[in-house]
């Protein structure tokens, strides 16, 4: 059995006094913004936002200072973070390029493809998307079929994702395709592409999510050419990148914050001298984020330390999102309150709008069962 | 972690390992005092931890306690280290002598006072303190009262109070003790650190470290056995059932650790009221469900008094409660959350 390491230790000064200006940059940016609009947390998607975010050097900002980034340390985008997603701060059309797309390229894309790309992120002008799922590859993601074929000069690609969030907004997908098929050895032949959204041969259809809102779509390609050099990495290491890719986002604050928006409605709500029970419950919800809060900087210093903490995260996002949807249960069962769309109290308007994305909080990023399992290897058990 | 701690957390590993056997802890059940493991562990310096060298202790900080109380958790040890390790800090921080030899600490319940009053130069102390920790066993009984709205540090010595004899789930001693005009050995204003409500207060920090360490052992231990018992003809760790609960323990233990790390870090710094409220409450919550995980997965042989789980199931249980539960430490930390208000929850929490 592997042994769990949680370490606490300080954040530098230097995180410590961006915090302040980030602060106060958001209490400009934001103003009043209604308590509903906060609570999308990072799904909110505003092209002029993330500019001016670019425009603080804010994007990209542990990156080379050749290809756009500021050479930060990760403790300092660590803050900015906590700090965005704390507020409620619409962060979406940058925050796919920042902690995926972006480091996958620094990692295994070519020379060309970071100077071309890398510099148009930091500014905020380029926003990604990531198309891994298929109709028939959810958890089991390594069965993916979409077929990319070497055709003179690139790819020739056909076939469906889904689930692919914000596509219809992002200027770039990075797709995983299959361009060798082995049925023995589905971990082979996936190879990972940076694939233009307005690409010839590519059709999208919202899929409407069960609250009536449409982030998710259908991308169908239709002998779509991708070329040469938008390969990001070699032919058949595709599954490696996705598994890289995907351990970039287990244990940053989005996965204990996400309902964070509620828990402040819901002090507002009890006031400043609570009875017995609603004391027991702010207070309860409060013991669990502060330890969060904790285990997650914890992973984020390992992180800066070097250290390959992969255990430590999925133990984070489990623990995390399991929080993140208890809160809409807890104060459902406080306050009774109904949860509203348009109508009601801020508190009643966060409730809907939280209780109606809660489920996706242990789906996205690899499920709940497919993440215990991880913890389970490392447990020893398999 | 710093090297000091390291080797700290070999000493202590090695001395539990080899000494708190299941022998060990029948016979602490049956009402034997372990005698010699008392005096390996304070021969090992493990006891004063907080207090400085020049007065006889190791001169360390409460994350250096920490190392200690967490293995004296995980290996469920039947003596007051915990105890002693507070009511020496206690001693120390009010300019008091630490007498050697284990010290519990008093009052424990909340609605429970001891009344401390002048008589000549001296002190005599009365009142009723029940359940106290290891009562009968402790050569003294470091007491925090209030004398005219001040919190004052007072010591007694075994006998000075009549004793009737209690226990927890565990069968670890809880006693109540009586005091009637009784002698105290030593009294001084308690030091800055000290509150009026100190042995509550750190009484739940170390029950958070005690169980988050008891923790790591279920963890360690349920693990194991997933891999070792075998039905339908393999272990059942390969069956999923048991992996998806054994990660959720995990997640538990993890976050326990995390909580009662963060609590004595506080302590180091002043001014922990907030954070050992969330421990008590977020170790407390693992405990429960981590007992009940760990049960499960061990199916009818881990419910045996022959199988040594329960040595710590049942110190989970009861600690949990102790110092006050899940519930009264959700109450404190909710009214100061709710005074300081919504918009102050933020700064506050990354300010800790």
């Amino acid at each position: 059995m592997q042994t769990f390491r949680f370490e606490l230790g300080d954040l530098p000064a230097e995180a410590e006094s961006l915090r302040a200006e980030v602060r106060e940059f958001l209490r400009r940016e934001l103003g009043d913004a209604a308590p509903v609009r906060r609570a999308h947390s990072w799904g909110g998607f505003d092209r002029e936002f993330s500019r001016k975010m670019g425009a603080r050097g804010w994007i990209g900002m542990t990156w080379p200072k050749r290809y756009g980034g500021h050479e930060r340390s990760a403790l300092e985008r660590y803050v900015l973070l906590e700090e965005m997603l704390a507020a409620g701060a619409p962060v979406s059309a940058h925050w796919i390029a920042d902690r995926q797309s972006g480091p996958l390229l620094l990692r295994f894309g070519t020379e060309a493809q970071r100077e071309k790309f890398l510099p148009a992120i930091t500014r905020g002008e380029l926003a990604f998307a990531i198309g891994m799922s298929e109709p028939d590859s959810g958890s089991d993601l390594a069965s993916l079929r979409t077929r990319a074929e070497r055709v003179a000069g690139g790819y020739r690609v056909n076939g469906t994702k889904v689930w692919t969030s914000n596509a219809h907004l992002a200027d770039y997908m990075i797709a995983t395709f299959r361009t060798h098929h082995d049925p023995a050895k589905k971990h082979e032949g996936l190879t990972q592409f940076l694939v233009d959204t307005k690409l010839e041969g590519i059709t999208m259809s919202p899929i409407i999510d069960l609250a009536g809102s449409h982030h998710f779509n259908m991308v169908v390609f239709e002998d779509a050419f991708v070329p040469e050099d938008m390969r990001v990495g070699e032919e058949g290491a595709g599954w490696k990148q996705v598994t890289t890719e995907l351990a970039f986002e287990r244990s940053g604050p989005e996965r204990y914050l996400s309902s964070f928006a509620l828990v402040l409605e819901l002090i507002r709500e009890v006031g400043k001298d609570p009875g017995e029970r609603a004391a027991a419950t702010v207070g309860r919800l409060v013991a669990h984020l502060t330890t969060l809060r904790q285990m997650s900087l914890s992973v984020a210093l390992m992180l800066q330390a070097g250290e390959n903490p992969n255990l430590e995260a999925a133990v984070v996002k489990d623990v995390g999102t399991t929080f993140e949807q208890e809160v809409p249960e807890v104060v459902h069962a406080l306050l009774g309150v109904e949860p509203t769309i348009d109508s009601g109290s801020d508190l009643q308007q966060v409730l809907g709008f939280l209780t109606q994305r809660a489920p996706s909080f242990s789906l996205r990023g690899g499920t709940r069962e497919i993440l215990r399992g991880i913890i389970a290897r490392g447990l020893g058990l398999r | 972690m710093n090297e000091l701690r390291t080797i700290l957390g070999d000493v202590v590993t090695r001395l539990f390992t080899d000494r708190v056997t299941k022998e060990l802890l029948e016979s602490a059940e049956q009402g034997q005092w372990p005698d010699d493991l008392w005096q390996a562990v304070e021969e090992n310096g493990l006891t004063l931890p907080l207090v400085p060298e020049s007065k006889g202790g190791a001169g360390g900080t409460w994350g250096d306690a920490l190392v200690v109380v967490r293995a004296a958790g995980r290996h469920a040890v039947p003596l007051p280290l915990a105890e002693t390790i507070v009511g020496s800090w206690f001693l120390s921080e009010a300019g008091l002598e630490a007498p050697s030899g284990p010290l519990t600490i008093a009052p424990v319940h909340r609605d429970d006072t001891l009344r401390l009053t002048r008589a000549g130069a001296g002190w005599r102390l009365s009142g009723t303190a029940a359940r106290v920790p290891w009562g009968r066993a402790a050569g003294h009984v470091v007491i925090v009262t209030g004398v005219e709205g001040r919190p004052m540090v007072a010591l007694t010595a075994r006998g000075a109070g009549e004793v009737t004899l209690d226990q927890n789930l565990a069968r670890e001693p809880r006693d109540t003790l009586v005091f009637d005009a009784a002698p105290v050995v030593a009294a001084a204003p308690a030091g800055g650190r000290v509150p009026a409500n100190a042995v509550w207060l750190y009484g739940a920090l170390v029950r958070s470290a005690q169980m988050a360490g008891g923790l790591d052992y279920l963890l360690r231990q349920a693990s194991q056995y997933a891999t070792e018992r075998r039905q339908f003809g393999k272990p059942i760790g390969s069956f999923q059932a048991i992996q998806q609960n054994l990660a959720v323990l995990a997640g538990h233990t993890a976050a326990a650790g995390t909580a009662a790390a963060h609590a004595f870090r506080a302590a180091d710094r002043g001014d922990p009221a907030f954070e050992i409220a969330a421990a008590k409450v977020r170790v407390g919550e693992a405990a429960g469900i981590g007992a009940s995980i760990t049960h499960q997965a061990h199916g009818a042989i881990g419910f045996t008094y022959e199988h040594a789980l329960h040595f710590v199931t049942r110190r989970l249980w009861s600690w949990r409660a102790e110092f006050g539960g899940e519930g009264d430490w959700a109450v404190e930390l909710g009214r100061s959350v709710a005074e300081r208000g919504a918009d102050a929850l933020w700064p506050h929490l990354t300010a800790r």
